[in-house]
């Protein structure tokens, strides 16, 4: 009997909650706020589903109701992924040590 | 055109560098590095998807410049973006990914053909469980991010809005949301559909406006893991296995965030998300407790009381946020070190109104990362500390946590400040903080109450020393 490849999906799903939870624990506290903005920025990676729908018009018409609606999606996540992996650059950049010369 | 089962595997990879990102995170060496793995992630995913549409037509051109649009603003936002106003940012992103899910799924359900997933009015069952799920937690994460912002901005107010039968209210929405989903599904019909986003907008906005200012932290984190979830929901509709892992990620860390952030309170998730904490009757019936004598001081004071002092831990918390004042306080340690005492930092996982939130506008302001410790690396040392700066915070510095089981805040760890020779505390006014209760340790022999903006105080004291 062949297995639906729902269970394949499911089953790294599950694997990825517990690489994630473990993954996670190991973020340094004072790391946080890049942590969230880090995940922000990747959870964008939903601009995948968003560009199939906006291309999903065909030759006549670019748009129809349910492309509009990708393209609405492809400036959302494009906001947030330019955003969120930007403004965590900036964060860590600011992350130093002490210097030695400095008392 | 790349053929599909390529396509998975270039998804698996970015999926594998996201999970490197967070990696990363482990250490601030290692971040930056981390944070370019996500950036190659992203890219793969972008680039494979339009591979594997292989339609380089008109719309093609069209979705470029929506990137190139929505990836200038949000560049923009990013640049400009001051530290302080880093939660608001946050949650507003998070809105954002939740609306973005919303109309993937809207997309997905006009048009069912494009994503493979069989024809209008007759999705495969699976697929349109999976959509109504992504597409519910994405409108709640959108509206409670929404809520979340406008809350952490001031234009609403911080203070939990309640009223009578919101629980059970909350409740019946819930449950109609399950139920819209079970029709949903047996009878294909877009109406439902439309309803199941309506009442899943509303009730995001419901669940997060009983959440007072200081509760933040579990908001934004819960938010966070929403976000996560309904990224997974639409992967799983889409059968992307970059989206199913990111949304795994994303899920799990904002679930942990919370979780670390009640620890920091000693409180339930529930506690916190059933809300109206620090309500307004708390902070009458304390009002009428009798006048306790305080010591208050003026910079002079506080200049002396450093200057004699071999090692001074600094406390900060949201005030410091509010009054910009992690530079000036930069400057008064350095004046500090000059005179070859020994300062550290202090802080408590809630802190701020974001987790993590001190230790950025500390290190926006040049404090090194090594000075800065997490309250159960530096509570002992308050003991052989000389003073204790108190700069911006109040309840996660309240002995009374300790000795008081009546209060609402027992159990919760604080830092020992009290401990210090002595306590200089920086505040505006003697008002009671975000729990509505009295501070013991304004009463302390040993303390000396600082009344003053944090920014200007501070700014007062290097000068006196």
């Amino acid at each position: 009997m062949e297995i639906d490849p729902l269970i394949f999906r499911l089953s790294i799903f599950i694997l990825s909650i517990f690489v994630g939870y473990y993954v996670v624990w190991s973020v340094t506290p004072s790391l946080h706020t890049p942590l969230m903005s880090v995940t922000n920025a990747i959870s964008s990676v939903i601009i995948v589903g968003a560009i199939i729908a906006g291309l999903s018009g065909n030759y006549d018409s670019v748009f129809n109701t349910s492309s509009i609606f990708g393209f609405l999606a492809i400036a959302l996540a494009a906001i947030n992924i330019f955003g969120g992996f930007l403004v965590t650059q900036r964060m860590l950049a600011m992350y130093k040590k002490k210097k030695k010369d400095k008392k | 055109m790349i053929s599909a089962n390529l396509s998975a595997i270039f998804y698996l990879i970015s999926g594998v560098l996201f999970i490197l990102a967070l990696r990363g995170l482990s250490s601030p060496e290692t971040s930056r590095q981390g944070n370019l793995f996500g950036i190659l992630g992203m890219i793969i995913a972008i680039t494979v998807t339009f591979l594997s549409t292989g339609n380089f037509s008109s719309g093609f051109i069209l979705v470029l410049i929506f990137i190139l649009a929505g990836g200038s603003i949000g560049a923009f936002i990013a640049y400009r973006i001051p530290m302080t106003a880093m939660p608001e940012l946050v949650a507003g992103f998070h809105s954002l990914v939740g609306l973005a899910a919303v109309f993937v799924a809207i997309s997905a359900f006009l048009n069912p053909e494009a994503f493979n997933l069989g024809t209008p009015g007759n999705i495969k069952l699976g697929s349109l469980i999976e959509m109504s799920i992504g597409a519910a937690v994405g409108a709640i994460t959108f509206s409670g991010s929404v809520i979340a912002f406008l809350k952490l901005q001031g234009i609403m107010s911080g203070s939990p809005i309640t009223f009578k039968g919101q629980h059970p209210l909350n409740a019946i929405i819930l449950i109609s949301i399950v139920v819209l989903i079970y029709l949903l599904c047996s009878t294909q019909s877009s109406n439902l559909f439309w309803i199941l986003l309506a009442v899943s907008f509303l009730i995001g906005f419901l669940l997060i406006i009983p959440i007072g200012g200081a509760d933040m932290p579990v908001v934004i984190s819960m938010l966070n893991s929403y976000s996560g979830w309904a990224a997974a929901g639409i992967g799983f509709t889409l059968e992307n296995t970059a989206l199913i892992i990111t949304g795994a990620l994303v899920g799990s860390s904002g679930a942990i965030l919370s979780y670390i952030m009640c620890k920091g309170m000693n409180r339930s998730f529930f506690n916190v998300i059933l809300g109206g904490f620090g309500a307004t009757e708390d902070i009458s019936s304390n009002s009428n407790k009798e006048q306790r004598p305080v010591k208050s001081g003026n910079a002079d004071d506080a200049a002396f009381l450093m200057k004699n002092a071999s090692s001074v831990i600094i406390v900060p918390g949201y005030g410091m946020a509010v009054a910009q004042a992690q530079h000036a306080l930069r400057e008064m340690v350095d004046t500090l070190k000059k005179n070859d005492i020994k300062v550290s930092y202090a802080i408590h996982p809630v802190a701020g109104r974001m987790p993590g939130h001190m230790n950025v506008l500390l290190a926006e302001a040049n404090v090194p990362y090594d000075e800065v410790f997490e309250l159960e690396e530096i509570n002992n040392d308050f003991a052989n500390a000389d003073v204790a700066f108190v700069i911006g915070a109040n309840d996660v510095t309240n002995p009374v946590a300790k000795t008081d089981p009546q209060s609402p805040i027992y159990g919760m760890p604080v830092l020992d400040v009290e401990k210090c020779k002595s306590v200089l505390f920086v505040k505006r006014s003697l008002s009671p903080g975000y729990a509505g209760i009295d501070n013991d340790l304004f009463y302390k022999e040993n303390t000396l109450m600082l009344f003053a903006d944090a920014k200007k105080m501070t700014e007062d004291i290097t000068k006196n020393l």
